[in-house]
């Protein structure tokens, strides 16, 4: 207990880098993972901008990617990293890591959430004489904001989770915090504390998710 | 439309295309109301999403205020889609948007300053009678004042036809008739052409001015709706009038009539005026011969009337063949046996 009080400052800055790894991947993977997932969804069979050969490839490229454990991928993904950022370690190449790694799981959540607008609103849209584009803009993503908060609420949560691995590659954050001064030096307690800053990030985000798209679906 | 083909590639590879609509031709002339009755895969939809280019022709020719839009282009036909209102059997409204930004849609699609889209918003809101839902979500709205928020998005441009896919179909008979009214006013006083789509004849009776029945991705019949409902000429027109006119009674409901009735069941048919429905009374009564209606019904289409009776005839049986026969000189006289 006492070693947990001495390690308060390590704590603090640790839970404050997962949450700016999160945010950033987040950002930079949520974007990616919108498009990917409106490319799905808009060249799929009957949709606004139909197109085969764009659908298999998307598909097939997000079918290869999403499976990947992500500590193998953090990996994978090093050799590129030093290319784009100069270097394989620390939170950036981190947050490049969990960027790429995970659009591809989002751009399926997205995917998902979008098939849930009822077809006969985008034909509405459409025999209004709206392009495909206005009505990504202005009726798709509208339509769908609720279940897509949702699903970006249920993205952080998986974020926070792979930010855990982030020590493998010099990166910081509460899960190597917990490996570095709990598990590594037998002090669960220390371990614990990680655990519980974790468990309220959730339900904090959860929460705010929750109601955010609770006052959107249901005004 | 001249010559239609729509046809759909093959569901399974190595099947044969899906052809939806075969070959068809139609004529709607400005200030219709042209219904188009058939059974669920008939090729209703289809037709219709042809006239709007929702879906491309496979071969044929389709003319929308003197443009021919099968050669069309994406981009061009949407101006064009612009120029014709849809409306939808689940309404299709836009639940992100309350009910005024659900009819402003098609304005700012076309691009309209804001200022006149406010105004024609409210115009067109207190066209339909929902001025005060202006702010109201569409998840707040009853199923038939959802349909008038359609009907308002569908009129803002003011297009000149208006496309109603099996409009009444999701709602009551009571808001069933409300729509209709609010449409039988759209074609009269805003003098907008309307293709009706619908699988119920009751909706044609009260609407249209004239109907085609499609069967198979083709049109079995068309004329008049007075002409069809009073002398359908195809099995499948005759078995959506006898849905909502009672015609010369099947040999089951002869049978039935028959327990309940003694004498000979007749049905005399009438079509426009009482003329001759009067002279039958008077032969009958004339000739001693005890009367009573047993079944079917007069109908009233756009003012003009038809309709079958079958009454149940007593006395004596000579007396009767002889006024039977006199009658057939004028009316049209069915004998059940
Ligand atoms: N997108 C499509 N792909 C393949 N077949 C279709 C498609 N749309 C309609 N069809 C087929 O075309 C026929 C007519 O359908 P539709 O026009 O919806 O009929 P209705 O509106 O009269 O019920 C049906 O056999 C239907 O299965
Ligand atoms: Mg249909």
């Amino acid at each position: 207990m006492d070693k947990l009080i001495d390690l308060l400052p390590q704590l603090g800055e640790a839970a404050w880098e997962t949450l700016y790894i999160v945010a950033a991947s987040l950002l930079f993977g949520g974007v990616a993972g919108l498009f990917i997932g409106l490319g799905l969804y808009v060249t799929r069979a009957g949709s606004i901008l139909e197109n085969r050969a764009a659908f298999t490839t998307i598909n097939i490229l997000v079918n290869i990617f999403r499976p990947i454990p992500f500590i193998i991928f953090i990996a994978a993904i090093q050799p590129l990293a030093r290319l784009v950022l100069g270097t394989g370690i620390g939170n950036g190449a981190l947050i490049f890591a969990i960027s790429i790694g995970a659009a591809f799981g989002i751009s399926r959540i997205v995917e998902q959430n979008l098939l849930t607008v009822s077809p006969g609103v985008i034909e509405a849209a459409r025999a209004a004489g709206a392009s495909p584009l206005y009505i990504i803009r202005t009726v798709l993503l509208p339509e769908a904001l609720g279940p897509l908060i949702l699903g970006y609420t249920f993205v952080f949560i998986v974020l926070v989770d792979m930010t855990a691995v982030g020590g493998y590659i010099g990166g910081g954050g509460i899960g190597n915090f917990a490996i570095q001064y709990g598990y590594r030096q037998f002090n669960p307690v220390v371990t614990w504390a990680a655990v519980l800053v974790v468990i309220v990030f959730v339900q904090l985000i959860q929460f705010f998710g929750n109601s955010l798209a609770r006052k959107i679906m249901r005004r | 439309m001249t010559d239609v083909v729509k046809s759909y590639p093959p569901s399974e590879k190595g099947g044969a295309p899906v052809v939806a609509i075969d070959n068809v031709s139609v004529d709607v002339e400005r200030g219709d109301v042209y219904g188009i009755i058939g059974y669920s895969g008939a090729g209703k939809s289809t037709l219709v999403r042809l006239v709007n280019g929702l879906e491309k022709a496979t071969s044929g020719s389709i003319v929308v205020n003197g443009t021919e839009i099968t050669s069309l282009k994406e981009r061009s036909m949407r101006a064009v889609r612009g120029d014709i209102g849809m409306i939808f059997q689940q309404f299709n409204l836009f639940n992100s948007k309350t009910v005024a930004k659900n009819v402003a849609y098609p304005l700012e699609v076309a691009g309209r300053p804001a200022a006149e889209i406010a105004a024609r918003v409210a115009e067109m809101l207190a066209f339909v009678g929902l001025s005060d839902k202006a702010k109201n979500y569409p998840d707040q709205l009853s199923g038939g004042q959802k349909q008038r928020v359609g009907i308002a998005r569908a009129l803002a441009t003011s297009p000149s036809l208006l496309l109603a896919d099996e409009a009444t179909s999701a709602l009551d008979p009571e808001t069933t008739s409300e729509v209709l009214a609010l449409l039988d006013r759209v074609n009269r006083e805003l003098g907008v052409t309307i293709i009706l789509i619908t699988h119920e004849m009751d909706v044609i009776r009260s609407l249209a001015t004239k109907v085609a029945v499609m069967d198979g991705g083709q049109i079995v019949e068309r004329g008049d709706v007075f002409d069809v409902f009073a002398h359908p000429q195809n099995a499948a027109s005759a078995r959506f009038v006898s849905t909502v006119v009672q015609g010369v009674p099947s040999p089951v409901e002869v049978q039935t009539l028959r327990a309940r009735h003694d004498g000979r069941i007749v049905t005399f048919s009438f079509r426009d005026g009482s003329d001759s429905q009067a002279q039958v009374f008077l032969d009958l009564a004339a000739a001693g011969i005890r009367f009573e209606i047993v079944y079917g019904g007069i109908n009233d289409i756009r003012g003009r009337a038809f309709g079958h009776l079958t009454l149940a005839l007593q006395g004596d049986d000579s007396a009767i063949t002889a006024a039977l026969a006199k009658i057939a000189a004028h009316s049209e006289v069915t004998e059940a046996h």
